[in-house]
């Protein structure tokens, strides 16, 4: 159980039964959603920009634990931030859930390094990266729903 | 097969009188793969609508195949070609007893289900469906007997009409036979839903098809690994199943078809094998059933299909319908009592597979979590979304069992969930 103890930490269950920021954002000049066929995931990020400042940022959508807990904790990581800081954010958080980068990371990514775990369940990277792929096309305006295949 | 007592009701005195004479345990010994841990627990392997393990007699079959027949078929006059021919052409045979079909001529060797169906929808469809004529098929079918026929569908301004399904996952007939009509031309239809397990009733279906002159073709790869069929019996035009899934090889299948439609449909790729003659003017095509079979066939895979069918009718497919109702009967009963549980397909008539949800915790992380206590499900939509969204579910986790399947994997399933249960507590 150690090693499942390790993914499902419970910061990820908390948040996966309570996910902030869970609404439809009504002011929200830019949005984006995210799809992984697999498993049939499924989220829409709303996000308020103010120039390159991310003023205000929610989500809605259904998925697992995992990709319901990342949605919800990027949210809070990155409201207030600059596009280029989120977008830095999301790289160090790629590098920390594919085991790509072991050290430094953790730090920066504060409450975000609960999911270090992931690493070690490499067929749920897509679930923890789901939210964040989403925010990323919403930042960069695109149309078209994004899938993960 | 044994008929010494066997340790199957030897471990539960409740088991019923239907598997006398079969020693699942023993059966296990034959399937070198089960006999492994995962993460550290004895693997359970209860993934086998996905895909089954291989028993040794059929991964013998190949080796000896590879180390004594190896040549290409219906080619050279050489000792090896000739042996590697018999050895092909037998398995044809094999098959065609497996089905009951009147000709050996009538086994098509195919990659598996999903070609067979594309191979009729592309012969068969493209030469006789014209705009504003329609195809049947039904709220559960896997994705393999939707796409080819919506293809199809927009290609010539035919028209995909869809047969509903009740809350138990069982086909609505009366709908059905409101959709047969004049316009209809094909009807396809799995024999077993991969997704719920809900067995239709495939003679009805023929019988009123054939009322109206419209041929039928079943998708019978959830249902040839686990009863009988017999495609003369059934009267199917089409009958249409994978190798993989009933204990052989990947990447063959088998397509049976009627004589009288083989005969007058074109052939599906062209190339050698498939011909009896090439100039640049005009090449005449060989006759049945190499007139479907372009190329070097997958000579390995049909001779690992035909052990593995020989293998089934040595334990006799009827003994492993007994077991594995069985194994459902109880997975059913022990799988609904775990509190949140919510079956999805609760047909009358059903075999082989349990899908449910366990609300609210998401089938990835039962996937997950099963995984790491040794046992293999499967989560997700299973090819099937028109049926995720008829219930209402994003994905189910879904156990599906197999001939070497026991009630003790059935109670290590049970004790997994209620160890979901305790991480998402």
């Amino acid at each position: 159980m150690a090693d499942l103890r390790d993914l499902y930490q419970e910061v990820i269950l908390e948040h996966s039964k309570q996910p902030r920021n869970y609404f439809e954002l009504g002011d929200a000049n830019h949005q984006a959603e995210g799809y992984n066929p697999l498993c049939g995931d499924h989220f829409t990020v709303y996000l308020k920009m103010d120039g390159e400042k991310i003023q205000d940022v929610s989500f809605q959508g259904s998925g697992c634990a995992i990709s319901k807990a990342s949605a919800s904790m990027m949210t809070q990581s990155v409201k207030g931030k600059t596009l280029v800081e989120a977008e830095k954010i999301f790289e160090q958080f790629h590098k920390l859930v594919t085991g790509a980068e072991h050290n430094g990371t953790q730090e920066e990514l504060g409450k975000l390094a609960v999911f270090s775990g992931v690493s070690e369940f490499p067929v749920r990277v897509k679930c923890a990266t789901l939210a964040w792929h989403t925010l990323h096309a919403a930042l960069e305006g695109k149309q078209e729903a994004i899938s993960t295949e | 097969m044994t008929t010494a007592p066997n340790t199957y009701t030897e471990f539960r005195p409740v088991a019923t009188a239907a598997h006398h004479g079969y020693d699942v345990q023993r059966v296990r010994r034959d399937f070198p793969i089960l006999a492994q841990r995962v993460h550290g627990k004895p693997l359970v392997y209860l993934d086998n609508a996905a895909t089954t393990q291989k028993p040794q007699q059929v991964l013998e079959a190949i080796v000896r195949y590879y180390s004594e027949d190896n040549a290409n078929v219906h080619r050279g006059v050489h000792q090896l070609s000739e042996r590697a021919t018999e050895a092909y052409e037998r398995a044809r045979g094999i098959a065609q007893r497996f089905l009951n079909a009147a000709r050996p001529e009538e086994i098509i060797f195919v990659r598996g289900t999903t070609e067979a169906i594309n191979l009729i929808a592309q012969t068969y469809g493209r030469h006789s469906v014209v705009a504003g004529d329609e195809i049947i098929i039904t709220a559960m079918e896997h994705h393999s007997n939707i796409v080819p026929w919506q293809m199809l569908c927009e290609e010539k301004g035919a028209r995909l009409r869809v047969v509903p399904i009740n809350d138990r996952g069982e086909l609505i007939l009366e709908e059905y036979e409101k959709l047969l009509g004049p316009k209809t031309k094909l009807v396809a239809v799995g024999h077993v839903s991969n997704a719920l397990g809900t067995i239709n009733p495939v003679h009805r279906i023929v019988e009123l098809a054939h009322q109206q002159g419209v041929p039928v073709l079943v998708d019978g790869a959830q249902a040839a690994p686990r009863m009988k069929v017999d495609v003369r019996e059934l009267d199917a035009d089409f009958y249409a199943f994978s190798g993989h899934k009933i204990y052989g090889p990947t990447g063959i299948g088998v397509l049976y078809g009627k004589t009288s439609l083989l005969d007058v449909m074109p052939p599906y790729q062209g190339g050698g094998d498939m011909i009896s003659s090439v100039t640049f003017e005009k090449t005449l095509y060989n006759k049945l059933p190499h007139k479907f079979e372009a190329g070097t066939p997958h000579m390995e895979g049909a001779i690992g299909l035909g052990a593995a069918l020989e293998y089934v009718n040595r334990l006799g497919i009827e003994n492993i319908q007994a077991h594995e109702q069985d194994v459902l009967a109880y997975a059913t009963e022990q799988v609904a009592a775990v509190p949140g549980t919510r079956l999805i397909g609760t047909a009358r008539e059903k075999t082989g597979v349990l899908s449910f949800v366990l609300e609210p915790i998401h089938p990835h992380d039962i996937g997950t979590i099963l995984d790491q206590e040794g046992i293999a499900i499967r989560t997700g939509h299973h090819c099937a979304q028109p049926v995720m969204q008829r219930f209402g579910v994003p994905a189910t986790a879904r156990a599906s069992f197999g001939l070497y399947n026991t009630r003790e994997e059935v109670d290590a399933l049970v004790r997994g969930l209620n160890k979901v249960r305790e991480v998402f507590a």
